[in-house]
């Protein structure tokens, strides 16, 4: 079926009509620039697992808000630039996570996630049927990601109205063209990371990317694969707008699973691959070491050592990272490779080590209550921080079956009833719309404050119920979001070269910084039916009808005739008895 | 009584009616098509013929005036004379205009006989010298089979039709190339994804530069913009890093160079397709066009043909999918001494002439050999003659036709042959509105409309698409058998049972009655 081209078109076709030299065409702007950036972080956490985070960022200088339609591609994937011009999408945010990120352990992430798929999206506001565009993105994204987006409709769908503000540029307050669901029951897995892996100008074949290698990353505690798109500025003036994509991938190796109980973690050991090469494309391709906790080297030793050590505020605290810049062949030394080792000193001898600073900000939650019928759902926020109370946004979306009563709701710290100071709350439809509720809570300093609301478990209809109904269903994540009081001075300039990892939310004044909480997702048991019961329908109709049909049947086709009265009870056992002795009957 | 139509009324499927006579009509449609094709003469050849035609023989004739007695000059008479008589007479789409020119004329270079142009016309020299005073259909029946000739270059011939009919009928075993030709093209869609693709295999040993941008504009968009009314085009490319063939070049050592069999071509492009990417935003067919520039260790490669022999655009198609074409940039290195990576920009013009004649190909813009003693102008910078656009009009007209209606036939038939499908009012709207428009399109067909026959063949299809692919016929297209016994069975069974034994009852009954009827008659 292949045929090879034998002939160029007629010569007369290759330069443009005679009287129309390309010289009187329009001067095509000229290519618009982009750029990419790969970063890993590795952070050794204090219960012994390490903590290992990607970020890609591709920036475009091309303008997807405008009319002109975006269509040639370098850097940036052609399949998710698409997406973005067809759907008229602002901002768009998905994430793919397995396993819960515990926060007590491991401290904060750099991007929270929470388990199961969440996408949440920005459109234009020149978009018009938002519902049908969001329908139809989920659609794609869920052929471009190989998940199962598609189940994102009206009954996942909420419109938060404070909690998720544009992350990129742009003053949009009308949350009409916001959405927001969540899949908790999403399983993550080789199959969404090969079409991620795709996105990334080198594949996996060259950079760090070539660490990403699924029998590892998804032998591990915690996985977590997200994409994000947003415009960003260009300069500090903010002119002109950049599109930027950012993937990130975070995983947890367990210290006894994937390290065999050793404390000491290897690029080898964590991924089966070393580092050889940075990806051509990349204009930085940076590996950092979190070594705050060990300034002398007394906690572990970091090998091949490196001179270069920078300074990061992230999460409202100051850090120490050793460098090591791919894009120098002085990094990968004589070996032409870089296999990072990190070796504890006192692995042995169990040494507690030092207790980890408790995060400020955490939560949980859980279901409360007996039976089918009803239940209680408990969040409890906790402010650990010593003597400043901070604000959160609380967001939970609950489906249509459990019924909530709001009139139920409570929030208390310290004993003492607290009233949120904004509450938004949009009632659920049965089989159309879940339940939003969103408040505005202060939490009081060093305290728990507990939100509980009662629910009702609606009964569904047999095709409604999952194909392993006994399992439960699932409500996705709370989502705390909230600008929490930083120990040191947040960097508010966004435009400056700073590690990707500490550049993501962007910062608005110096004594705050945002983090975003996500709690546990809830399995609630509904009232399940016996599935069987068509068949025992079956049989139970045919015995009513039977008796039913028959003895009217018999009714109306006997022939009625007049009998001779029988004798009395008392009679007929005389009688017996008579027949027996030989006496004439009566 | 009462449950007999209550129970009839609630457990019947809603169907709509459908329009199956006119379909089965147009399951045995057979399509005339007409062309409007004029003849204008000139006094020359007949005085009696030369009705009308003045003005042009005016402008024939200034044209001649200006003629200089230099040959170079006259053989680009026939171009000027091509564009006047156009801007003389805009002829409508789908037409044929054929001017007819003294065997003597100069205007057509020796040897020439016939002579097409950008636009819809054509000038015909007389054959052989006619006496004057033979009549008008005399001359009509010396000139009608070349008239036929030159329609049939200009418009549609029989294997055109055959051709844009392949899928749906079953041809007269002919040659395979003819067969191959046919399939090469695109299959008739309302709009088709033109992606351009630079595959770099090597991104640390060059760093590639393309004007995509210019060149879509200078080269590919003048023949879409032509190919306007046919479908939409969208035109996107991208680059791809890192993107290996599918085969390894051998290395000739008597060339100096690596290459690639024709044999192989075929698994070229599979690893290569992982990596392009759907448009996940459109369902329109995609055309696809590669440029392979191989990495400095593997460079120069050279594609051979099946006689072993290089081929000179470098580049090879694959039917319904796209092209792939080779650029070697060996010579842009440096003699060993320049840092990696090497910055190479390449010449789009060398590119697009292989491409754009690719795309003519998949679009099916044929350019078949002109029989002898036809002089065809070549294609301009638009890339497309007016004549080759109706060409494919014609052809698509039909094959439109075509499909919607063996569409909206087998539609029927399926519906037909289900009975518990719901047939929708929307469903129902769409077919008749499918069922009008291949009407409407047959009939302008007839009449020669060649724009609004493509506008309506295009709208049929449309509708017919939708008519099929309705999810709403799907819903009870897997309602079984068994369930329904599994409904009314309980209903009907303890109700047959009492029923069956008294009739059992009623006949022993009967013959016990006979029988003593016989007794007693004995």
């Amino acid at each position: 079926m292949i045929a090879i081209t034998q002939r160029h078109v007629h010569d007369a076709a290759v330069p443009p009509l005679a009287g129309d030299p390309p010289a009187a065409d329009p001067p095509s702007p000229p290519p618009s620039k982009d750029d990419f950036q790969e970063e890993l972080v590795i952070r050794p956490l204090h219960s012994g697992d390490i903590y290992a985070s990607f970020q890609f960022r591709t920036v475009w200088d091309a303008d997807f808000m405008g009319d002109q339609k975006v269509s040639h591609y370098r850097l940036f994937p052609k399949s998710l630039g698409q997406v973005i011009t067809k759907f008229s999408v602002r901002e768009l945010h998905i994430s793919f996570t397995q396993g819960y990120w515990r926060t007590m352990q491991w401290g904060q992430p750099y991007l929270p996630s929470p388990p199961g798929a969440e996408l949440w999206v920005w459109f234009q506001d020149t978009v018009t049927d938002v519902d049908g565009t969001w329908k139809e993105l989920t659609n794609v994204l869920s052929g471009i990601f190989c998940a199962s987006l598609n189940f994102i409709d009206s009954t996942n769908t909420v419109q938060p109205s404070a909690s998720f503000k544009p992350l990129g540029i742009g003053n949009v307050t009308d949350h009409s063209f916001l959405r927001y669901a969540t899949l908790p029951r999403e399983i993550v897995c080789t199959e969404n990371l090969t079409p991620w892996k795709k996105l990334l100008p080198c594949g996996s074949k060259a950079g760090l990317s070539v660490l990403l290698k699924s029998e590892k990353l998804f032998h591990s505690t915690f996985h977590s694969q997200a994409v994000h798109v947003r415009p960003v500025c260009q300069d500090p003036q903010c002119r002109t707008t950049s599109m930027e994509l950012r993937q990130t991938l975070n995983v947890v190796f367990d210290l006894h699973t994937s390290g065999q109980g050793k404390r000491e973690w290897s690029l080898f050991k964590m991924f089966s691959r070393t580092l050889t090469e940075a990806c051509p494309l990349a204009s930085s391709s940076k590996v950092y070491v979190d070594v705050t906790d060990n300034p002398q080297g007394e906690q572990f030793e970091l090998s091949p050592a490196t001179p270069l050590l920078t300074q990061a505020v992230v999460l409202g605290d100051r850090r120490t990272y050793s460098v090591y810049d791919l894009t120098q062949q002085a990094s990968f030394g004589s070996s032409r490779s870089l296999n990072m080792l990190l070796r504890w000193k006192n692995s042995h001898n169990n040494v507690v080590p030092p207790v980890m600073l408790r995060p400020l900000l955490h939560s949980e939650r859980y279901v409360a209550g007996y039976g089918l019928q009803a239940g209680e759902i408990h969040t409890l926020i906790y402010n650990h921080h010593p003597y400043r109370a901070f604000p959160v946004l609380l967001l939970s979306a609950v489906p249509w079956y459990l019924r909530l009563y709001i009139h139920t709701l409570t929030v208390s710290s310290k004993g003492k009833d607290n009233r949120p100071s904004y509450i938004h709350y949009q009632p659920s439809k049965d089989r159309e719309r879940p339940h939003l509720l969103e408040m505005l809570l202060q939490l009081p300093p060093n305290s728990v404050t507990e939100v509980t609301v009662e629910f009702e478990r609606a009964l569904l209809k047999w095709t409604e119920y999952t194909p392993d109904p006994n399992h439960g269903f699932y409500v996705g994540s709370s989502v705390i979001s909230a600008l929490v009081p930083s120990v040191v001075a947040m960097d508010t300039n966004s435009t400056l070269d700073r590690p990707l990892f500490s550049s993501f939310f962007p910062c608005k004044e110096e004594a705050s910084y945002f983090m975003r909480v996500y709690t546990e997702p809830l399995l609630v048991n509904l009232p399940t039916p016996d599935f069987s019961m068509p068949y025992n329908v079956i049989c139970l109709t045919c015995t009513v009808v039977a008796v039913g049909y028959g003895s009217l049947y018999n009714l109306l086709t006997r022939t009625f005739q007049v009998d001779e009265p029988s004798p009395g009870l008392a009679k007929r056992i005389a009688n017996v008895i008579r027949r027996f002795r030989g006496v004439p009957l009566l | 009584m009462v449950g007999v139509p209550l129970w009839w009324r609630t457990t019947e499927t809603y169907r709509a009616w459908l329009p199956v006579n006119q379909i089965n009509e147009l399951a045995e449609l057979q399509v005339c098509l007409c062309y409007r094709s004029m003849a204008h003469w000139t006094r020359y050849v007949h005085p009696v013929l030369g009705y009308q035609a003045g003005c042009h023989l005016r402008i024939l004739n200034e044209i001649l005036a200006r003629d200089h007695s230099g040959d170079d000059t006259l053989s680009v008479l026939h171009v000027e004379a091509d564009l006047s008589l156009h801007t003389l007479s805009a002829s409508p789409c789908g037409s044929v205009v054929v001017y007819v020119i003294p065997e003597t004329s100069v205007l057509l270079p020796q040897g020439v006989d016939v002579y097409i142009g950008h636009r819809r016309t054509a000038v015909l020299r007389m054959g052989a010298p006619m006496s004057v005073g033979k009549n008008h259909k005399q001359l009509l029946a010396h000139l009608e089979p070349r008239i036929t000739q030159v329609v049939q270059v200009m418009s549609f011939s029989h294997t055109d039709i055959t051709a844009a009919l392949s899928d749906r009928v079953r041809l007269s075993p002919g040659s395979k190339e003819s067969l191959a030709d046919s399939m090469r093209s695109f299959k008739s869609s309302p709009g088709y994804e033109i992606t351009f693709s630079l595959l770099n295999p090597d991104p640390k040993s060059h760093r590639l530069d393309w004007d995509i941008e210019g060149a879509v504009h200078s080269y590919i968009q003048p023949l879409l913009t032509k190919l306007a009314p046919l479908a939409n085009f969208s035109i996107d490319s991208q680059i791809l890093y890192y993107a290996m063939l599918g085969v390894n070049p051998r290395f000739d050592s008597s060339l100096e160079a690596y290459t690639l069999n024709a044999d192989s071509l075929a698994h070229v492009i599979n690893p290569v397709e992982a990596r392009l990417g759907s448009n996940a935003a459109s369902s329109n067919p995609v055309l696809n066009f590669l440029l392979y520039v191989p990495d400095a260790h593997h460079s120069p490669l050279y594609i051979h043909d099946h006689q072993k022999q290089p081929v000179a655009s470098n580049a090879f198609h694959s039917p319904r999918w796209g092209g792939i074409m080779v650029y070697n940039v060996n010579d842009l290195y440096g003699r060993g001494e320049t840092p990696l990576p090497v910055n190479i920009n390449i010449n789009m013009e060398k590119v697009m002439g292989v491409f754009l004649a690719q795309l003519r190909l998949m679009l099916g813009v044929q350019s078949s050999p002109a029989p002898p003693g036809f002089l065809v102008e070549p294609c301009g910078g638009a890339g497309l003659a007016d004549w080759e656009l109706d060409r494919l009009m014609w052809s698509r007209t039909v094959e439109n036709v075509a499909t919607a209606t063996t569409t909206i036939t087998s539609l029927a038939q399926l519906l037909d042959q289900i009975g518990n499908i719901v047939i929708n009012d929307n469903i129902a709207s769409q077919v008749s509105s499918t069922v009008t428009s291949l009407q409407l399109a047959v009939a302008e067909l007839e009449a020669g409309n060649l724009g609004f026959a493509l506008q309506y063949s295009k709208e049929a299809i449309l509708a017919s698409e939708r008519a099929f692919f309705d999810p709403s016929l799907l819903h009870l297209l897997y309602f079984p058998d068994d369930q329904k016994f599994a409904i009314y069975i309980p209903l009907f069974l303890p109700m047959c049972v009492p029923i069956l034994l008294s009739l059992i009852k009623i006949a022993s009954e009967a013959r016990q009655r006979r029988k003593l009827k016989q007794s007693k008659k004995d």
